[in-house]
């Protein structure tokens, strides 16, 4: 499917344009047991949330509302300090990693796409092909490779393998198809030089898909687990799950306190979600269709 | 000098120029390391000794392995059963959530949410849930209406199933989404002429929908079927007193691999484990895509 086949896709899955019908009893309970079901997909994270404000005596019980919501169990996690580290460690990965991502994979699109030099396809399909490696296959040598430069324990070595991805870069190249060569051709005529064309013509111009693809490597960061867990091995350079993952394992820790840090590295990603939720699933659908 | 050049080949400049950082990126961080775990996974060594080339020794040591054709399996039911499942909840979801104009926004943004979610964060809630009572949320709604307890990540049967759910729960948004957009994108006058026609709403499914879904489900399918073969930040944090417990009936090929690598350091075996995973994600989505692009 090209780009433009899918711009009024994902338009039309956003409108909620009614064909006036009155509601009978068939549309009344396949409402009703689609609410139901939805209330049952965030029970989980309902639950997480009330338990993390309760005291111990009430979280054994299945009541969702707590008796008396108090925050005892959140300033008892952070006092230590630990999920203080871990949450910054988990912004600054996730934020840098996310800016890196989307100069670089918008750059390269942009060059795939716009460009004609010999050696394009091939630098193309090259990159493409990064794409059916799993991750898994890489950690080994990722690690000797950080092990022997002492990247290991960084921040550096948390960050380096995701800094630009072949998903990214294929988005991006998809999306900067939508931008007209005349453009790019008036631009130059302006006296502009490549770089300015790329940063001050284009970039501007897929600015819905720049959004989709940070809300992406920014989650896809900000939860990744297995390389965190196996790059890091002191206390202070964890990230939020590989942190939480050894908080939970500790013996005898309260189900309520790793409630609460489950609360903690699940909360930020549902209040961006909440505020960009229409970018989101619009990013969702073009990176669903397009990827 | 540059001035001299035609734009053409100024072209050619910036071009390279854009990509010179890339190059150098994928060249070092992807296709190095791809071809080194190959040439390791032909190799014996454990991280301090020296490397030793031992020929295909670590294959027929894995294939001989009693525990890797469980780890296989395991892998592979986590495949068998979440993908069909999480296909046909998200389809029937996906189509009756798509005829629903009432608080549209709001039902959508309920199914969707579990999505933004961190699977660590949330296998331990999960985990929380399965416990015996009179911890585990589940057991105690059972036993609070008179079921006795159900015996969650306690049984061999029962484990992995109970740590599949919650990886399925949270992909299951992305699929309803990916679902509804297909939908959409059908033209409207096939339904018309369909129902000019009085055909059946069976019929319009089969005739009409399920035919027109086609790329949709071919990629849910294989996106789905990647990630339930890759399975891990689930099993790992949901039996961490026993990682792939119990008696590895939960285990996953990608757990197999951290443990050989990072707990016994048997770097040459777990690499060669590696291999054979990518080799399982290359066969089943060349298989599927055959499968589902044919018929």
């Amino acid at each position: 499917m090209t780009a433009t086949e899918i711009r009024p896709t994902t338009d039309a899955l956003l409108k909620t344009e009614a064909p006036k019908k009155p509601a009978n009893m068939g549309q009344i309970l396949r409402w009703t047991l689609l609410f139901l079901g939805g209330v049952a997909m965030v029970m989980p994270i309902a639950y997480m949330i009330s338990t993390s404000l309760k005291w111990p005596h009430e979280v054994y019980n299945l009541k969702l509302i707590p008796d008396e919501p108090h925050l005892e169990n959140y300033t008892y996690v952070l006092e230590d300090g630990r999920f203080y580290w871990w949450f910054v460690n988990s912004m600054i990965i996730a934020v840098i990693t996310t800016i890196c991502n989307v100069i670089f994979d918008s750059l390269v699109g942009y060059t795939l796409c716009k460009f004609r030099f010999p050696g394009r396809y091939i630098v193309f399909i090259a990159i493409l092909s990064t794409l059916m490696i799993p991750t898994e296959m890489l950690v080994i040598p990722w690690y000797l490779m950080s092990q022997q430069f002492g990247w290991l324990d960084t921040y550096w070595g948390i960050m380096f393998p995701g800094l630009m991805t072949a998903f990214g870069t294929f988005l991006m190249k998809q999306f900067f198809e939508t931008v007209p060569d005349d453009f790019i051709e008036a631009a130059r005529i302006d006296g502009l030089n490549e770089l300015q064309i790329w940063w001050t013509v284009a970039m501007p111009l897929v600015k819905p898909a720049l959004a989709a693809l940070a809300i992406f490597v920014f989650l896809g960061n900000w939860t990744a687990f297995i390389w965190p867990l196996i790059v890091t091995n002191s206390v202070e350079m964890y990230t939020l799950p590989v942190g939480l993952s050894s908080f939970g394992d500790e013996a005898d820790v309260a189900w309520e306190l790793i409630m609460t840090g489950a609360a903690i590295s699940t909360i930020p990603t549902l209040i961006v979600f909440l505020i960009f939720q229409r970018y989101i699933i619009q990013g969702v659908v073009m990176a669903g269709l397009k990827g | 000098m540059y001035r001299n050049l035609t734009i053409r080949q100024k072209q050619i400049v910036w071009a390279w120029a854009f990509l010179a950082i890339p190059i150098l990126f994928y060249s070092v961080i992807r296709f190095y390391p791809t071809g080194n775990a190959i040439l390791i996974s032909f190799q014996d060594w454990n991280l301090l000794g020296d490397r030793t080339w031992t020929g295909l020794d670590n294959y027929q040591k894995l294939f001989a392995d009693p525990v890797f054709w469980k780890v296989f399996k395991n892998t592979f039911v986590y495949l068998l059963i979440g993908t069909p499942v999480s296909l046909l909840i998200s389809f029937v979801i996906a189509y009756h959530l798509d005829q629903v104009r009432f608080m549209h926004g709001f039902l959508r943004t309920l199914y969707f949410l579990p999505f933004m979610t961190s699977a660590v964060a949330m296998a331990w809630v999960w985990r929380w849930f399965y416990q015996p009572v009179p911890v585990g949320l589940f057991n105690n709604a059972l036993a609070s209406i008179g079921i006795p307890q159900f015996p969650f990540l306690q049984s061999t049967t029962w484990a992995l199933p109970s740590v599949l759910a919650p990886a399925g729960w949270a992909g299951l948004g992305f699929q309803v989404i990916i679902f509804m957009a297909g939908l959409r994108a059908i033209p409207r006058s096939y339904y018309e002429a369909a129902r000019i026609d009085g055909v059946s709403w069976w019929t319009v499914l089969w005739e009409i929908t399920l035919p027109l879904l086609k790329p949709t489900i071919v990629f849910i399918v294989v996106f789905s079927s990647i990630g339930f073969l890759r399975i891990f930040d689930h099993v790992f944090n949901m039996t961490t007193n026993n990682p792939g417990g119990p008696l590895n009936s939960t285990k996953p090929l990608v757990l197999m691999i951290y443990e050989t690598a990072f707990s016994a350091f048997d770097m040459g075996y777990a690499a060669a484990q590696t291999v054979v995973l990518f080799l399982v994600l290359l066969v089943v989505s060349l298989i599927q895509l055959r499968i589902l692009r044919d018929s």
